[in-house]
């Protein structure tokens, strides 16, 4: 027996079996990326004053991110109509577009969560707290951390340090931004006996980076996830179009619904965690 | 043209505006972050204001929330409720953060507590 309404709407709802299950779902999601955002609420106003890291991600790699995701979003509902049309040539192009847009969107991430293990805070001895990289024999290595200096056997380290940290100010960074002119000061040599702790950008780092590396992660799964979807449909999955078109664009709705869903969270996630 | 393909078209045309709205609401948002107001309050708000418009445009036209069936918005009204209930208890407990949750960078946890002691 055939299941009911997989393409047709019933007649009391109007709607598809799908569309039903789509928006049960995305309700699902508010919920968890809701508890997420309430969790950094929570974190963020209990911090204690100074503490909460701000101004360290990269806002203009962040911005055009966020502009490749729009674009997706757009592509997607462009396919989408297209395919109503019967222009399935045009829907597989902008699908097209559209997994490209992704896998540009996760390519970004992937540097940005790079250029933060890259990335360290020294606390020393003497209560003073750098910013900066390392310099190890000409490299810049990642995920170190203080038992590393350890394990290593280092008397000290050659840091470059920023001109900034995030103790101050958003304005005052800004200000020591320009005026360093982007670039890092001179490098200096600390003693590992004079370091407390050492912590590149990891979720370990802080509260903030813990957050933030939470809600970014789960949302490039989404992505990723999204994307594996689209892709099948767009790809071994076309072959429902001669079978059952009807079916397939309602495939292709509630697939673009998802990635509507994973836009719309990433409009809300960009300000908080890159500008606020 | 059929009344059908119009329709489309216009969708289309409709798709476009917003996609270029969303993106001018991105530059937006940047533009007005680094003015650098005196109280965060107003750049939270102003921040948080853009992308609620952006999310209206995305839920509204992409998703098609503006006119959608009876059901989903029964179904986004009970996601509403809870949501919003989620919200009420989180500024309920704002300040009652668990311990050890909290970090200030010196790899000690810290406790909402020492907040009045550090001022």
């Amino acid at each position: 027996m055939d299941i009911p309404y997989v393409a047709q709407p019933r007649q009391d709802t109007g709607l598809y079996n799908a569309k039903v299950g789509i928006w049960l779902f995305l309700a699902s999601e508010v919920m968890l990326f809701g508890a997420l955002f309430s969790s950094y609420i929570i974190l963020r106003v209990g911090a204690a004053p100074g503490s909460w890291v701000h101004g360290l991600l990269n806002i203009p790699i962040g911005t055009f991110n966020t502009a490749v995701l729009i674009t997706s979003s757009v592509t997607v509902v462009l396919s989408w109509s297209a395919l109503k049309a019967g222009n399935f040539a045009k829907y597989r192009v902008l699908q097209a577009i559209t997994i490209l847009c992704a896998l540009g969107f996760l390519g970004i991430k992937s540097f940005e969560y790079r250029e933060k293990f890259l990335h360290y805070e020294v606390w020393k001895t003497d209560g003073t707290r750098l910013l900066g990289h390392i310099d190890y024999n000409g490299t810049h290595p990642l995920f170190w951390k203080t038992e590393t200096l350890a394990q290593q056997k280092l008397d000290s380290i050659k840091f470059v340090p920023d001109p900034y940290h995030y103790t101050m100010t958003a304005k005052e960074m800004a200000h020591a931004r320009k005026g360093g002119h982007g670039k890092e000061h001179e490098p200096v040599t600390i003693k590992t006996s004079e370091i407390t702790r050492l912590s590149s950008f990891v979720p370990a780092h802080s509260t903030y980076f813990g957050i933030y590396f939470t809600l970014t992660a789960l949302h490039a799964l989404h992505v990723l996830g999204g994307a594996i979807v689209i892709a099948f449909i767009w790809g071994p999955g076309a072959k429902l179009w001669k079978t059952d078109p009807d079916r397939y664009i309602n495939r292709v709705e509630v697939s673009g619904l998802f990635w509507h869903f994973v836009d719309l969270v990433w409009i809300f996630l960009f300000p908080v965690l890159y500008l606020l | 043209m059929s009344d059908h393909s119009h329709e489309i078209s216009k969708h289309v045309r409709i798709y476009f505006i917003v996609g270029i709205a969303l993106l001018i609401g991105t530059v937006l948002t940047v533009a007005m972050n680094s003015v650098h107001f005196d109280s965060m309050a107003v750049t939270i708000a102003i921040a948080l204001f853009i992308a609620c418009v952006k999310g209206f445009l995305v839920a509204g036209y992409f998703m098609h929330l503006m006119s959608e069936k009876k059901m989903i918005y029964s179904i986004l009204g009970a996601t509403a409720f809870f949501f919003a209930g989620m919200m009420y208890l989180t500024i309920f407990a704002r300040d009652d953060t668990p311990l050890g949750t909290l970090h200030t960078g010196s790899g000690e946890a810290f406790h909402p507590a020492e907040k009045s002691a550090a001022h």
